[in-house]
């Protein structure tokens, strides 16, 4: 199927792979990564090795051999500052990686009060005894491995699964603290084997964990410390293959382990994409975003992962739950999918998706503007809903997180970039009047025919001329939307030099948005005040996703902890306190981060007590011993 | 709930020495030169604010207006043209519109009148440098109390010196018809507000969206009395609701991030209207608002009025304050621009707020020396002040020893200092020469002056001829009234009760403060405390002794409780009285029209045998709280006929009330008719 390989196919996916790079900042060089593979649909064999498995794939069973185990990423990828006192990004695999960001340091030194000279050190390898010893349930254990299937108990692997990427978690592991994590990983490589494992954990009455990239941010991997059975985390990264492509319906079948850059790369490669692009779309996987109803920044054209699903298959304690058809749309009582899409692990586990595919687009734009003041930006944003012309993406940063994106600016190499820099700040600031400390910008992305994106392009840009909104360049842009990438890698870097931060999301109506923002970082400053924080924190924020009827906005939130004596519980109380104002200020639990446990505690008031009742009873149902006992959302 | 009663304490005053003479400071510079000084407060960090014209724009394009337009156009049939024509009228009838150029005449004008009136306007800086802080983050809401016309803009003069903002005031619509002078008020931010809204929907809406916007937009700081109105007795006045909610609906419903209230105490050692208050509360119409009126007015500016105290509170936040009492999240599900009746929660919290700022109000108030010695001059008989007079020596002993029991309670005074207390009595007495003289050793009640007429003045007249000066010296007591209320209705329920298990004297203090609510301020839901506060202050002036059981009279306590219960006495007999009037009326019901006269003509009669010692019950303000008591109590009911409003008694019920307030029989903790004034 995927495996006509004409060379224009090829083309196009290469061309497809060298946009997708650019706003993952990989560099679009590396021709191993642009080869278009064919796919391995038909492989349908249960039990192949590993290794044959995930060529060209990202994640392997063991993690840690790429990827950090106390902070966000991939190993060789971070932020330091160089021996000259400079930022720069370390590796390879994005654009930034090797250069030298000189405003980082003035900018973490402004903001936050930050000194080089006062360095946290993190525990630097993982020390096994600090772990505990597992709990085995021997019978499962024997009886798993007759299966087959692999799994491991090294401390390593448990560690790894124990945890999302919520401060409080990070900051734990760099201080060396391990809590209760699971007592064993297995890798099923297949929805059967998932099945038979499931089977077992019934049957011996063990907790599971499912698992998919790890990129929680609601403490929903965290296992409950009151868990008292053996808790074994279900590994579904090596469940990651594309099974087959529906050209005619444009669909693909794919198993729910395959991470967002594997699943975008592979159907690139037969010319197809899916268009879900969340922010943590290198490493999250298909399986997690149904499970926490996951957004992707260009939903305006391919949609939220709701809208993108045609058909899941879920294993339960009770057994496989799938609908009969692939019908685009069922009247036949509540759509089941919406009790598996945000159960957030706690009924079963996702294998297998259908996910609607879209050809390619031809032509890929990035853009911004820059307005006086952020109530213009988002009455534009507002208009651009009305209007129902939002471009792939548009994100509108207010003049915190500007400035932030200014600090980011790698070093330019030509005397001409900066001066021309200069004239357009001049041009802004003197001549347009702006004043730097109000003005705002806001990233946009095109995509489509190259016809149809000029054109698009020009709509929005005349409406933001409505709102005082001036063109700003590509550039700006495309720089906007790196930051979304480096940002969890910044974090780290803040750690380092005593910054601990977050960002946290809501959805809201168009009319609260403005007052929502305000409220919302006035509240964190003042609670930072209040909680006894030294220096003012950075609370920013930015409105990421427009609806017909409102929008998403997303809140940054750091702040130096010098002098703190316990700075996670300050930074939870803040946090806390923070989610307080977005509820009283009619914003919602969440858009797209989920509940886990983090937000549980406000569950019933968010969805009243006989919507609580329902979940309740679904999950009595579903899964009455509680096997999938991570204890998330209710 | 006692931890959110929030930053209110009585660290909330400043000592007297912080308080500066802003005339003292003035006096050097030229009035022309003062008005012309430069102007320049520290801008709002909310944002750029908009023009006056702007502003009445975005008012009448509002979704709510716009909303309510609608609505009003389907009811009366009347075209949304007209309508909304009628809400531009409306809107243009109330705008202020604030020019600096009029600040500065005002200026220019108080300044003049200002050093002829006063010997000095004492202003604390440290609130007044709070304020300009205060004034850069949040909308600030400046609360005054209200006890003479000066109230107005002396304020706006204060802020004008201090560079600080300049407010928008309401101010009650018959301001706006005085010649001229409506003008130059509206032109130095007055705003103005007509008495009887009712029901008027499309009125009601035009204001409240007129008050939201400017606290949404941080227009300018909002002056308003929390009372509604100046109060005629010169005490604290139950707070009015509406505009309190107006002002706090940006908060609950998230469009501001705080709101700042500012609560002002403003003392006057002599108020110009003294009289005219007085003989208002005797029925003598009050004269309409009027230029002319005010010109002829013009002689009680050849008078002295001593010195002004003008204390400005702290700031209090109002998402502190509100911190558990109030659900915003209960503004979620309807759109924020549509009207919206606020719930009972709502309504309590704002109830709770204004009683607390008109509580902090009083704490801020200061206490003159005359005040003190007007409670001491109403506890002696009163044909002894009229005819035999009182020895000068026995009212400055009365008065010191008063001077310390108000330390005691935790008054603030405004007692002269570097002054010898004999100096102060005699200042004092002079400065108050309307109402009291001095003439060999011994002082006088002031009387009106004899009529000219043949036949010799009846004995009613005699009556009214003494009232005026009794009401005035009580208007002054009332100035201190609230640092010795507390204790005082444990004094009586002490004596009431004639029990000394706590809980008996407890249950019978709150029933005080029920029928009293409309007397004196209690702020809602804090009986507890205020029971509590009142213990402690007679423990400590030794006058009591509490236990966890048990409140007993202490041997030297006698003199401070039967002070207390003096103090009090004037309201208990004017009460009973009334009660009694309510029960002798013939067919149960009557309008107030008919009561006043009625209670008047019993009272005038029985003091005159001697059976009422208090000229109180003359007042119609007792007169009207006994009503309004009784009514939120359930004793009387008021029924809305074709012609007028009329009161219906249940005259079994108030008698229960006579009962319970004689200790004929044990009072019951009364389950009273929550308020509706919002």
């Amino acid at each position: 199927m995927a495996s006509n390989s004409s060379s224009s196919r090829h083309q196009t996916a290469r061309h497809r792979l060298s946009i997708i790079a650019g706003h993952l900042q990989r560099p679009a060089d590396s021709d191993a990564a642009l080869l278009a593979v064919d796919c391995k649909a038909q492989a349908n064999k249960p039990n192949v090795s590993a290794g044959d498995r995930s060529e060209g794939r990202t994640v392997p069973r063991k993690r840690q051999e790429i990827m950090k185990w106390n902070g966000w990423g991939y190993s060789d990828s971070r932020f330091l500052f160089n021996k000259k006192g400079q930022a720069e990004f370390t590796g390879k695999r994005y654009r930034l990686s090797g250069m030298i960001i000189p405003g980082l340091k003035d900018w973490m030194e402004s903001t936050f009060g930050a000194n080089l000279q006062h360095k946290t050190q993190a525990t630097p390898a993982l020390n096994s005894s600090a772990v505990q010893p597992p709990t085995l349930n021997e019978v499962f254990v024997e009886e798993l491995k007759s299966t087959g299937i692999p799994f491991s108990h090294e401390a390593e692997d448990r560690v790894f699964r124990g945890h999302g990427h919520c401060l409080h978690e990070i900051f734990a592991l760099r201080e060396g603290k391990i809590g209760r994590v699971p007592d064993m990983v297995v890798w099923p490589s297949c929805h059967n084997d998932v099945v038979k494992i499931v089977e077992l954990a019934c049957k011996h009455n063990v907790c599971l964990i499912p698992y998919g990239g790890g990129t929680s941010v609601s403490s929903a991997l965290e296992c409950p410390p009151e868990e008292t059975r053996s808790i074994v985390s279900l590994d579904t990264s090596q469940m990651n293959r594309i099974l087959w492509i529906d050209e005619k319906n444009l669909t693909a079948h794919v198993e729910s382990g395959i991470v967002g850059q594997d699943l975008e790369r592979l159907l690139n490669e037969s010319g197809y994409c899916t268009g879900h692009e969340p922010d943590s779309m290198e490493f999250s996987s298909l399986g997690g975003w149904v499970a926490t109803r996951a957004s992707g920044m260009k939903k305006n054209i391919y949609g939220n992962i709701e809208d993108l699903v045609v058909h899941i298959k879920m294993v339960t304690p009770r057994g496989v739950i799938e609908k009969s058809c692939q019908g685009p749309r069922m009247s036949t009582g509540p759509d089941i999918h919406h009790f598996i899409l945000g159960s957030e692990g706690t009924l079963g586990v996702v294998t297998e998706v259908t996910i609607k595919i879209r050809p390619i687009p031809e032509y890929q734009k990035y853009g911004s503007v820059v307005f006086p003041s952020f109530e213009q930006g988002v009455a534009c944003l507002r208009e651009v809903a009305r209007q129902r012309c939002a471009p792939a993406s548009i994100r509108l940063m207010d003049n915190e997180q500007f400035k932030f994106g200014h600090a980011l600016k790698p070093q330019v190499s030509s005397i001409f970039t900066s001066f021309l820099d200069g004239l357009k700040k001049f041009y802004i600031t003197k001549f347009k009047g702006f004043d730097p400390n109000r003005l705002c910008v806001a990233t946009l992305l095109f995509e489509g025919d190259r016809e149809k994106v000029l054109q698009h392009e020009k709509q929005v840009y005349d409406i933001a001329a409505k709102f005082g909104g001036l063109a700003a360049g590509e550039d700006n842009g495309q720089r906007g939307y790196m930051l979304t990438f480096v940002i969890a890698y910044l974090r780290d870097l803040g750690m380092d030099y005593y910054v601990i931060g977050e960002s946290f999301e809501t959805s809201v109506p168009w009319d609260r948005v403005l007052d929502i923002c305000r409220n919302v970082k006035a509240r964190i400053v003042q609670e930072c005040k209040d909680k006894g924080v030294q220096f003012p924190p950075l609370s920013t924020c930015r409105v990421t996703q427009t609806y017909d009827a409102g929008a998403c906005v997303y809140f940054y939130f750091a702040f130096n902890y010098r002098g703190l004596s316990d700075p996670v519980h300050v930074y939870e109380q803040v946090e806390h306190a923070a989610r307080e104002e977005i509820l009283a200020n009619g914003g919602s639990l969440s858009h797209h981060h989920g509940v886990g446990k983090l937000r549980k505690e406000w569950m019933r008031e968010t969805v009243s007590s006989v919507g609580m009742g329902m979940l309740k009873s679904v999950k009595d149902y579903v899964d009455p011993n509680n096997i999938f006992g991570n204890r998330n959302l209710l | 709930m006692a931890n959110t009663d929030g930053g209110w304490d009585k660290a909330n005053l400043q000592n007297e020495a912080e308080f500066m003479d802003i005339l003292e400071d003035q006096r050097h510079c030229s009035d022309l030169r003062f008005a012309f000084r430069t102007f320049s407060p520290p801008p709002y960090k909310g944002g750029p604010t908009c023009s006056t014209p702007e502003l009445n724009r975005a008012v009448l394009d509002s979704q709510y207006l716009r909303y309510v337009i609608q609505e009003v156009a389907v009811e009366t049939g009347s075209s949304l043209e007209e309508v909304r024509d009628e809400a531009d009228k409306t809107l243009q009838e109330m705008s202020q519109n604030l020019q600096l150029r009029f600040i500065r005449l005002m200026a220019f004008t108080f300044r003049k009148v200002f050093k002829r009136l006063f010997s000095a306007i004492y202003v604390n800086m440290e609130g007044l440098n709070a304020l300009q802080q205060a004034a850069q983050e949040f909308p600030v809401i400046l609360m005054p109390n209200h006890r003479s016309y000066i109230d107005f803009l002396v304020v706006s003069y204060i802020l004008f010196t201090y560079d600080i903002p300049l407010p928008v005031i309401a101010a009650g619509i018959p301001l706006a018809g005085m010649k001229m002078v409506g003008e130059i008020l509206r032109r130095s931010g007055a705003f103005f507000i007509r008495r009887a809204i009712g029901s008027d929907k499309l009125y009601w809406a035009v204001l409240s969206e007129y008050v939201r916007t400017i606290v949404k937009s941080g227009f300018a700081p909002l002056e308003f009395f929390v009372e509604g109105l100046r109060s005629r007795t010169l005490k604290s006045l139950p707070p009015k609701l509406g505009m309190m909610h107006m002002v706090l609906e940006p908060f609950f419903k998230g469009e501001v991030y705080d709101v700042t209230l500012l609560p002002i105490s403003i003392s006057y050692d002599r108020v110009l209207e003294e009289s005219l208050l007085a003989h208002e509360l005797l029925g003598v119409p009050k004269p309409r608002e009027s230029t002319t009126g005010l010109l002829k007015a013009s002689k009680v500016l050849q008078e002295s009025y001593g010195r002004m105290h003008v204390n400005f509170g702290r700031p209090l936040s109002v998402r502190k304050l509100c911190e558990g009492k109030i659900n915003r999240c209960q503004y979620n599900l309807l759109p924020r621009d549509l009207p919206q009746k606020p719930n009972a929660e709502a309504q309590a919290c704002t109830s709770w707020l204004a009683h607390l700022i008109v509580r902090i109000q009083e704490e801020g108030s200061l206490t003159s020396p005359w005040s003190l010695m007007a409670c001491v001059l109403l506890q002696v008989p009163a044909t002894a002040l009229t005819e035999q007079g009182l020895l000068f020596d026995q009212l400055t002993e009365k008065t010191l020893w008063l001077r310390k029991l108000a330390l005691d309670c935790g008054a603030h005074l405004s007692w002269p200092e570097k002054v010898s207390d004999s100096e102060v009595m005699s200042s004092t007495i002079l400065l108050h020469h309307s109402i009291v003289y001095r003439k060999a050793g011994c002082v006088y009640l002031v009387r009106a002056d004899e009529p000219e007429r043949k036949h010799p003045i009846s004995p009613e007249e005699d009556v009214m001829r003494t009232a005026a000066a009794f009401l005035m010296l009580a208007s002054y007591r009332n100035q201190c009234l609230h640092v010795f209320v507390r204790p005082a209705l444990l004094a009586l329920a002490i004596s009431i009760t004639k029990s000394t298990q706590r809980d008996e004297i407890f249950t019978c203090f709150c029933f005080l403060q029920e029928v009293f609510s409309y007397e004196f301020i209690f702020i809602p839901g804090r009986s507890t405390q205020d029971f509590e506060e009142a213990c402690s202050l007679l423990e400590k002036c030794k006058a009591a002794h509490v236990s966890q059981w048990e409140v007993t009279v202490s041997d030297t306590g006698l003199e401070v409780l039967s002070f207390l219960q003096e103090l009090l006495k004037p309201f208990i007999d004017s009460y009973q009285l009334m009660f009694r009037v309510l029960c002798e009326e013939r067919d149960g019901s009557f309008t107030e029209k008919e009561f006043l006269p009625a209670v008047r003509s019993v009272a005038t009669k029985l003091i005159i045998s001697g059976k009422l010692q208090t000229y109180e019950a003359l007042s119609s303000d007792v007169q009207k709280n006994v009503l309004s008591a009784m009514r939120r109590l359930g004793a009387v009911t008021k029924i809305k006929t074709s012609e007028s409003l009329e009161y219906k008694v249940n005259k079994s019920a108030v008698r229960r009330n006579a009962d319970m307030l004689a200790g004929r029989i044990p009072p019951q903790i009364v389950q009273a008719v929550p308020d509706a004034r919002l």
